[in-house]
């Protein structure tokens, strides 16, 4: 079960290796993103998920906010 | 969104994923770096004062005055001691009974901006709303700074005049 985070917690698992998506559309993306984030919009992520990530490392979704 | 893209990427094999429910709103309101187009704009949290001075709710005022007016300041934070904004000192404020203290003379719960907000919509809304200086907190109500109006407008000024140079360049080379 997916667990949820808040920033510290996010930041704890970067510096440990961890992998970060932003799911939201790609113009969106491009406008402003964290720092080392890949985009995988919700609708490509079943196509592209397991070509771009490690599946060995933890991996950290986001999107604008919890809303 | 994101909670279904955390229980997607678990469909898929992902064994360890999790879900950063408040997303880049969060990040960018606590005054983060990021990357892409915007994030070489300036913002808000970016030319806001870091020095500024502060002070806490017990002091004195005459003191936090004297201190203030040293180092040229007109304005005054009252914070506690994670540095939240409990009130704000101003001119009027800090010209006040200086046997008082913070807490009888501040503005109590004064508006705040995030540091995400870019500076060109920070300027005009502090023009619109006569506002000399805005302190700058993170999403939690830390202080990152004040943002000094002319400050706002001057780096307002100077990215419009950057734009308008690119835009003819463009029209130049095009």
């Amino acid at each position: 079960m997916p667990k949820g985070i808040g920033r510290d917690e996010v930041q704890r698992l970067l510096s440990e290796g961890a992998q970060l998506v932003e799911v939201l559309p790609r113009e969106e993306f491009d406008e402003e993103h964290l720092p080392g984030a890949i985009n995988l919009p919700l609708r490509r992520l079943g196509k592209e998920a397991r070509d771009r990530l490690d599946p060995n490392r933890p991996v950290i979704v986001y999107c604008w906010d919890s809303a | 969104m994101s909670p279904r893209a955390a229980w997607r990427l678990e469909s898929l094999g992902f064994q360890e994923v999790y879900d950063y429910e408040a997303g880049k709103s969060d990040w960018l309101a606590a005054g983060l770096p990021s990357e892409g187009a915007m994030a070489r704009l300036p913002r808000a949290g970016d030319v806001a004062r870091k020095d500024v001075p502060t002070c806490s709710l017990e002091d004195r005022l005459g003191d936090v005055r004297e201190h203030a007016k040293k180092d040229g300041w007109e304005v005054c934070v009252v914070v506690n001691e994670e540095r939240i904004v409990l009130g704000l000192m101003r001119a009027k404020e800090l010209a006040s009974d200086p046997n008082q203290t913070a807490e009888q003379a501040m503005r109590p719960g004064p508006s705040t901006f995030r540091p995400h907000v870019p500076i060109e919509e920070m300027a005009a809304f502090m023009v619109e709303h006569d506002l000399p200086s805005s302190p700058v907190t993170t999403s939690e109500g830390r202080l990152v700074g004040v943002l000094l109006r002319e400050d706002a407008e001057r780096e307002a000024h100077r990215l419009h005049e950057a734009m308008h140079a690119h835009h003819a360049e463009d029209e130049r080379g095009g």
